[in-house]
């Protein structure tokens, strides 16, 4: 269905929008199975509705939302983000949301909120893929309270001017333009703010390889890859050079939350 | 038991060459008739390099095969068989130097230095390139029986290269059901080999015993 939303120019990046086609059926939503053409096929069974969302931990304010009113929350905006996934290709996307921090403003986390935590749905019967031994379900993701406070990071509820397909995380996700992908939690059920560094999925599969923080670096690699460049799915043709990828993926206003850090440690 | 004649062998092979190069009639296909998904190099990449494993595991069954069988004709194909292994993993090669690379040996090389997954696959694929060669006739005459087959034994560290290879590639992913399901086929397949070898050398010293005891004249 359709999703009216005022784009805002401040956040719409100049690249060429991928084709809705690759958008919707080439994604990694293990939940629905490991091939990027699983989602497609498999998440058929997701029910986004109805949807509530848990907001709980350390908040002066918890709360369970329906979808509807989390949607009021805020006015939706449609933002065009580029995003870089850590297997080495990128695409860009028009995501309808707001800023997350209408939400935190919203619960009002006690001082001890250091971290919020995203949980998404870990269903089996909606989702073939939980059970599967790849990962720990379910899925969890995690930012610090100062990178879910920038305004970069989005509560996303549709793309391409209509709600979210399936496939794509629906009804509710993150989208943070200046991490690898699988930072982006889809189909979020409960948001937890906490005093503690939460356990995210990937992190505790391969630590070795995926880092709590996991901001786009053309400079550290993966170690089974680079990661100084990029393929832009449906745009870079066949015979083109990979183009180089961007510290931040491009999102230089979020350098100041890493001021001091050493980013090769803490990849 | 099945023996064929030469023609009929001739037709097996033409039937079984036509079918090797089913998987790549459907890679160009699918490139020209742009079905190769989002990310093409990706699904090429990944096609060719299932198909080397494919064939691998083919080319591998050949010699228990026959034994199982007593179909001593299979082994006549096995060359062509081979040589798929080969022709894929050439092309899964390809694909990486060009696609990944653009034909910079001197970056690719860093790349194979650097990460286990490709080094591994890389020692594989150099080290395929010398049996591809001395494939022929004229080269098994050459380089005389027994030396011949020694060199061509590198294929029991071939595949293991291989498995690994694959086994690294999905190891970040956790996703390890088919490295598994490759690298039982592979170690039944030379577990296989190295059970009649031993067998083999159990049996004789017996045998040599039973002959001898057979002529000594039996005391009386």
């Amino acid at each position: 269905p359709k999703l009216a939303a005022k784009p805002n120019p401040a956040f719409v990046v100049m690249d060429k929008p991928t084709a809705i086609k690759d958008a919707t059926t080439y994604n990694n939503f293990y939940e629905f199975g490991t091939d990027k053409a699983d989602p497609a096929h498999n998440a058929g069974t997701l029910k986004p509705r109805p949807w509530t969302i848990a907001i709980e931990g350390e908040v002066k304010k918890p709360m369970t939302l329906d979808l509807d009113a989390l949607m009021k929350l805020a006015p939706l905006e449609e933002r065009v983000y580029r995003l870089r996934c850590v297997e080495g290709w990128s695409m860009v996307i028009p995501w309808i949301g707001y800023s997350f921090s209408n939400l935190i403003s919203k619960v009002e986390p006690t001082g001890n909120a250091k971290y919020v935590e995203f949980i998404s749905l870990a269903d089996k019967k909606q989702m073939p893929g939980i059970g599967s031994p790849v990962l720990e379900w379910p899925y969890v993701e995690g930012l610090r309270l100062d990178e879910a406070n920038h305004p970069l990071a989005l509560l996303t509820f549709g793309m391409y001017g209509e709600t979210l397909p399936n496939q794509n995380g629906a009804p509710v996700r993150m989208v943070l333009p200046w991490k690898y992908g699988f930072k982006s939690a889809k189909s979020i059920v409960k948001i937890r703010f906490t005093k503690d560094q939460p356990k995210t999925a990937w992190n505790l599969a391969a630590p070795q390889e995926y880092g709590f923080y996991s901001n786009v670096n053309p400079d550290v690699d993966h170690p089974r890859w680079s990661q100084a460049s990029e393929r832009r799915i449906g745009e870079d043709s066949f015979f083109a050079k990979k183009r180089k990828t961007l510290m931040f993926n491009g999102y230089s206003e979020v350098a100041s939350l890493y001021s001091g850090m050493d980013l090769k440690k803490y990849f | 038991m099945f023996n064929p004649t030469p023609r009929q062998l001739t037709l097996i092979k033409s039937a079984i060459f036509a079918a090797a190069l089913i998987p790549f009639g459907r890679l160009a296909l699918f490139a020209f008739t742009d079905r190769l998904g989002a990310n093409p190099i990706e699904f090429i990449t990944r096609n060719t390099g299932d198909w080397t494993l494919y064939f691998l595991c083919i080319t591998l069954a050949v010699t228990p095969l026959r034994r199982l069988t007593s179909w001593n004709w299979v082994v006549r194909v096995r060359r062509m068989l081979g040589l798929f292994v080969f022709f894929y993993a050439a092309l899964h090669f390809t694909t990486f130097l060009w696609f990944d690379h653009f034909f910079d040996v001197a970056e690719m090389l860093k790349d194979v230095a650097k990460r286990p997954f490709i080094t591994v696959g890389f020692a594989a694929f150099v080290l395929l390139i010398p049996l591809a060669v001395t494939s022929t006739n004229g080269m098994v005459r050459r380089l005389g029986g027994k030396r011949w087959q020694w060199l061509h034994r590198t294929i029991y560290l071939i595949a293991p290269l291989g498995i690994l290879h694959y086994w690294w590639m999905k190891a970040g992913k956790h996703d390890f059901s088919q490295p598994i399901l490759f690298g039982l086929i592979v170690a039944l397949m030379l577990g296989a080999r190295l059970y009649w070898r031993v067998a083999q050398q159990r049996s004789r010293p017996a045998m040599a015993r039973d002959q001898k005891r057979e002529v000594r004249p039996t005391p009386n």
